[in-house]
Parts: C-alpha cells; sequence; structure tokens
C-alpha cells in the first residue's frame, strides 16, 4: 500500500457542524484523489454539501475526521496556494479592479517580485481573462461577467496550486457564461493547473470537467458516482452539442441527479416520482453499487 | 459659491443648472413657505407672550438684537486694539525714560463678546469630538472583531451611554481641579472640564456604529481575507475600515451632534467660556433685551450644529468608496 503520494488526496473525510439540536453530519466518509492538472467537478442538489467539500480542500472548514492532502502535506488552513473563486465574486467593492488583484499578488510575491514585476504579471492576469481594458474601474462600474473575470484572475494570479471554483458563473447569464467557459478552458489548457469547481450546470460540468463526482443528497451526503469524461481537448460547445458521446455523458449526470437523487420538491410527475420511489425502496440504485466507479 | 451650495445640500441645482426650474421652485418655494408660516406664528405668539423681562421678542426684535450684538463685537475690538495702542505709547515712553526699565505686556481682558464664545465653543466641540473619535474608533474596532470583548464591554456601553452630562459635569469637575495642577497650565482648567465632559458624553454612537459595523463585514470578505492569509494590519486597513466607514460615519455625526448639544449644557451649567455661558449670563442679567439676545444666541447654535453635520456629511461623501448610495 505504499503509494507515491497523491497530488490532492481527501480521505474518510466527515464533518459535523454543531446546532441547537446537536450535531449535523453534512458530510459522510468522502474519498476523492485528484491528479494534477485535472478539472474535476462537483455536482449535486443544492445542500448536498458540494461547497463544504471545498471550504474542506481550502481550509477553510476543518474536517471533523479524516482529511486533505496536497502534495503530501495536510491542508488545516486557508491559503493562496488552493485560491478560491467565490460563487459571487468576492471583490473588495473599495477597490478598482486592477488593486483587488494587487492586493493578492502583493500577498503571495511581495518579496519575490519587484514592483515593476508586479505590476507586469498583475496586467498579465487581467489580460488573461480579458479585463485589461476595465483595470481601473471598481467592481460596482462593471458587469457580473466582467467581475467573476476579475475574481478568477486574481485567483490566478496567486499562481495556486490547486483553484478551487464554487459555482463560479451561477450568478450569469447564458452567453457571458459561455464566454466565461471557453475563456476558462483555454486558460486552463495554458497553465495545466488543478481546477475543482462546483455546479449545478449539468452542461458546464460535462464541457469543463475531466471528471465529473456526483454527491449524495445530504445529510451525510457522500460522492455517490465518479463519471470519467473522456473527450478530446480543445472541446467545442457548437461541435459537442451534436456529439452522441457528449449527450451520453450528459444523460448519465441527469439519470443521477433527478432520479437516483431525487429531492421531495424536483418537480417531476407524480407518477415518475411513484417509480422513482419504488427504484429506491427496491434497493436498485442504492450507492454501494457505485462502489467499482469509486475503486477505479 | 458652488462649495457653500454643496454642502447645504443644494448640489443637484449645480450639477445641471438647466434642471426645470419648476422643481427648483418646489425645493426651495416649500421650505421658504415654510419658514415664513414659521415666523409669522412666531411673530403673533410672541406678541402675547408677557415675562417679566417684557414682551417675547419676535423675528424684528431678535434681528434687532444681531445687529447690537455685531457692533458690541466691533466695539470690543476697536477697544482692544486701543489698549494695545495705548500700553506700547507708555512702554516707549517708559524706554525713553530709563532703557532698562521693565517693560509688562498685559493682555486685554475684556469682557468675551457673543462672538469670542461662539469661536471657544466651537474650539471646545472639535476639540471634545477629535478625542472622543480618538478613542471610540480603534475601540469601537477591537470590540467589533472581537465577540469575547464585546460582551464583555457591552453591559458598560449600555450603561454609560443614557447618562446625561449634566451628571458627569461636577465629578469631572472635582478631578480636573484635583489632578490637573499646574502653575503655567496650556489650557484653562474650564477647557479640559468641558472637553472631558462633551468626549464623555459624545464617545458612545461612534463606538457603537463602528463596532457594529466591523462586526458585520460579509463572511466572503473575510474568507476572501483568509485565503489571502492577511495578517491582521492589512486585514484591519483593507477590508475591516472600509467596510465599517458607513456605520462608522452614521456613528460620528451623531456624536457630533450630541457634542454639540452636551457643549452648551456644560457650558451653561459649569459658567466654562461658550456659548452656553453667554446665554446664562444674559438670563442673569435680566435686562428687557436678554430675550431677545438668548434667542439670537439659540439660532446660532442650531445653525452652527447643522452646518456641523453638513461638514461632516461632506466629509462622509469624500471618504464613502459607494458614490451609488445617497447620503443625506
Amino acid at each position: 500500500m505504499s503509494q507515491p503520494p497523491q497530488h490532492l488526496e481527501l480521505t474518510k473525510v466527515d464533518i459535523d457542524f454543531p446546532t441547537p439540536n446537536g450535531p449535523f453530519k453534512a458530510l459522510q466518509d468522502i474519498n476523492l484523489t485528484i491528479n494534477k492538472g485535472e478539472f474535476v467537478s462537483l455536482i449535486g442538489h443544492s445542500g448536498c454539501g458540494k461547497s463544504t467539500v471545498l471550504n474542506i480542500v481550502a481550509g477553510l472548514y476543518q474536517a471533523t475526521n479524516g482529511g486533505c492532502l496536497l502534495d503530501g502535506k495536510e491542508v488545516n488552513a486557508p491559503g493562496p496556494e488552493r485560491a478560491v473563486v467565490f460563487q459571487n465574486h468576492s471583490l473588495l467593492p473599495w477597490l478598482t479592479a486592477y488593486e483587488n488583484v494587487e492586493l493578492a499578488v502583493k500577498q503571495v510575491f511581495g518579496k519575490s517580485k519587484s514592483k515593476a514585476e508586479m505590476r507586469e504579471w498583475i496586467e498579465h492576469n487581467l489580460s488573461l481573462v480579458h479585463m485589461d481594458h476595465a483595470m481601473d474601474k471598481r467592481p460596482d462600474e462593471i458587469s457580473g461577467g466582467m467581475k467573476q473575470r476579475v475574481g478568477i484572475a486574481r485567483a490566478l494570479a496567486m499562481e495556486p496550486t490547486v483553484m478551487l471554483m464554487d459555482e463560479p458563473f451561477g450568478a450569469l447569464d447564458a452567453l457571458t457564461r459561455a464566454h466565461l467557459q471557453d475563456s476558462l478552458m483555454e486558460i486552463q489548457k495554458d497553465l495545466n493547473n488543478t481546477v475543482i469547481m462546483i455546479t449545478h450546470d449539468v452542461d458546464e460540468a460535462v464541457l469543463l470537467s475531466d471528471r465529473i463526482v456526483m454527491m449524495t443528497n445530504g445529510p451525510a451526503a457522500t460522492v455517490g458516482e465518479i463519471l470519467h469524461i473522456d473527450l478530446p481537448r480543445p472541446r467545442d460547445r457548437i461541435a459537442l452539442a451534436d456529439d452522441p458521446q457528449y449527450n451520453h455523458y450528459r444523460h448519465e449526470v441527469l439519470t443521477f441527479l433527478y432520479e437516483k437523487q431525487r429531492t421531495p420538491d424536483s418537480g417531476l410527475s407524480s407518477k415518475k416520482k411513484d417509480e422513482a420511489t419504488l427504484k429506491v425502496a427496491t434497493g436498485e440504485h442504492k450507492p454501494k453499487a457505485k462502489g467499482e466507479d469509486k475503486a477505479a | 459659491m458652488s462649495n457653500i451650495l454643496a454642502t447645504m445640500g443644494l448640489s443637484r441645482f449645480i450639477e445641471n443648472p438647466k434642471t426645470n426650474f419648476s422643481q427648483l421652485g418646489k425645493s426651495l418655494l416649500i421650505p421658504l413657505i415654510g419658514l415664513l408660516i414659521f415666523l409669522f406664528i412666531w411673530e403673533i405668539g410672541a406678541k402675547n407672550v408677557h415675562t417679566s423681562l417684557g414682551t417675547f421678542p419676535g423675528p424684528a426684535a431678535v434681528y434687532q438684537q444681531s445687529l447690537t450684538l455685531i457692533e458690541e463685537h466691533k466695539a470690543e475690538r476697536i477697544k482692544e486694539v486701543k489698549f494695545y495702542e495705548r500700553q506700547d505709547v507708555r512702554n516707549e515712553k517708559k524706554l525713553a525714560k530709563n532703557p532698562d526699565a521693565k517693560i509688562k505686556v498685559r493682555p486685554y481682558t475684556g469682557k468675551p463678546t457673543f462672538f469670542d464664545q461662539i469661536i471657544t465653543s466651537l474650539i471646545t466641540v472639535l476639540a471634545g469630538f477629535v478625542i472622543a473619535s480618538l478613542i471610540a474608533i480603534p475601540a469601537g474596532i477591537l470590540i467589533g472583531l472581537n465577540s469575547t470583548l464585546y460582551s464583555a464591554f457591552n453591559p458598560l456601553i449600555q450603561l454609560f451611554k443614557p447618562v446625561s452630562p449634566l451628571a458627569w459635569l461636577p465629578l469631572v469637575t472635582m478631578i480636573v481641579s484635583a489632578v490637573y495642577v499646574s502653575k503655567d497650565p496650556m489650557f484653562a482648567k474650564s477647557f479640559i472640564t468641558s472637553l472631558i465632559t462633551v468626549s464623555l458624553c459624545s464617545l458612545w454612537p461612534t463606538l457603537l456604529n463602528t463596532a457594529v459595523g466591523v462586526s458585520s463585514i460579509s463572511k466572503d470578505l473575510q474568507n476572501v481575507s483568509q485565503v489571502l492569509r492577511l495578517n491582521w494590519f492589512t486585514h484591519i486597513v483593507k477590508i475591516v475600515l472600509p467596510s465599517a466607514i458607513p456605520m462608522m460615519f452614521t456613528g460620528l455625526r451623531l456624536s457630533l451632534g450630541i457634542a454639540w448639544m452636551v457643549l452648551i449644557a456644560a457650558e451653561m451649567l459649569a459658567q466654562n467660556p461658550g456659548l452656553g455661558k453667554f446665554v446664562w449670563d444674559e438670563f442673569q442679567n435680566g435686562s428687557s433685551n436678554s430675550l431677545g439676545r438668548i434667542m439670537v444666541a439659540v439660532l446660532v447654535i442650531g445653525f452652527i450644529g447643522f452646518l456641523l453635520d453638513r461638514c461632516m456629511l461632506f466629509l462622509q461623501r469624500k471618504m464613502s468608496w459607494d458614490k451609488t448610495v445617497v447620503l443625506r
């Protein structure tokens, strides 16, 4: 069992949150290994603990049992090598786009880079996300998509080992989202950094990911299935829209989300609901069936 | 001119002079009508109020008194200049007779005029306010960041917040007399007493509002700070202070308002120089003009309070990063 240390490894992670009615087990027995340069999506219904997993990797939460190793080192505090792109951009509203990225760059490279180098690096990262034209605008002067671009630039500028993205495009309209997804694919191709992204969007997950981690519903949520996406890169959304393999992957994820992990208010017709309940009741789709997938 | 308009809150008229005149008329005319109605009621009402010092002064009498106060001020200044001239002449004569003579330059000791009292009050209130803010803002940040400290100090703050300046004043006076002993004091004792009383009373709104502003920083920004591993100083300067600024200014404006009210009361009670003492002296004088002169002081106190608030608003607009919020 003496394997070389994995890049990123979550082992038997449980987390309990204290509530007035005793501890609430949000996650149970999460096991996940991620390779360097891999793009992994976490998908699941609202409240299933996707963000909690991300926050544990980020170091913002501490696992109650088990833990997270990054390149063989235990993760127990937040740090810039695990940069986070937050769902609602989380830019400091009193700083310009440039200054927001600068804050991060100064923190990470304040000692190793000269002022001119830092300036160049900030501008380089803003131009990666096509924001170099609006560097001196404050967040309330730019659109939601542009704010998210700056958020991504801030994360990239930290040169993170792992980039963590918490529904980065969730609040954007479909067109802006498509643009940013394409930008993200390009950037990831060039930099080859590891990305863990939370999403609710099945198309987004299939289009961007190397693997999709599908989570069961909480409480005590865990990894349900893991789906490998073997689509050649670079991926083109228009070509893929008509690709049977792509549609098969979509079908897999949708089946997991809407049949195997139905929520009571998922809006299915009552007949379908009954069928699904029956399936669950007969144990036909219990998570244990996916043990093989985890082992793979 | 435009600056004055801006401080008066009329900036929207200078930004776009062509704004339709009906709007300008409305926003100027209606307050004007209100003012006229007030003056009318004042005039009628005043005629019917008879006091031991004569009929209560109406607007015209008060206007007359304000002119008198200006005249008195000018006269006092001339007297002062003449005093120094006389003194210089006398000293020169002394020196001419005997070059080794000791020369004394005595300061003028005339009665402070209404305008001198205004200046004294303004200096005191600003000094008191600055001291209160210098204590309240750092303390508020500390309490806001640390919930244990907040729980420890909150009962004390709630206890002292409602205390009237008049209750503090005797204690402060006694303590200042006992502690502030110096042969050549830099500040008068009365100034120190007023200052401390003002600070003690105007501390609380800034303290509480800063604490609330600091403790309600969005969780997202705190996460950003953690991920970036900002040290505490950068965290406070880059994240805590900017996000607490709106609440802090709400507190500062409340504090300055309280400071001004407290100061007048303290000056009246303690006979410390300032507008409050002016009012009290006039009340004690009991001449037929006294009520008019007090009324002038009341209006001036109100107007200065208004200007102080406008200054804070101006400062708040300068400091605020969120230009979309309408501050009023």
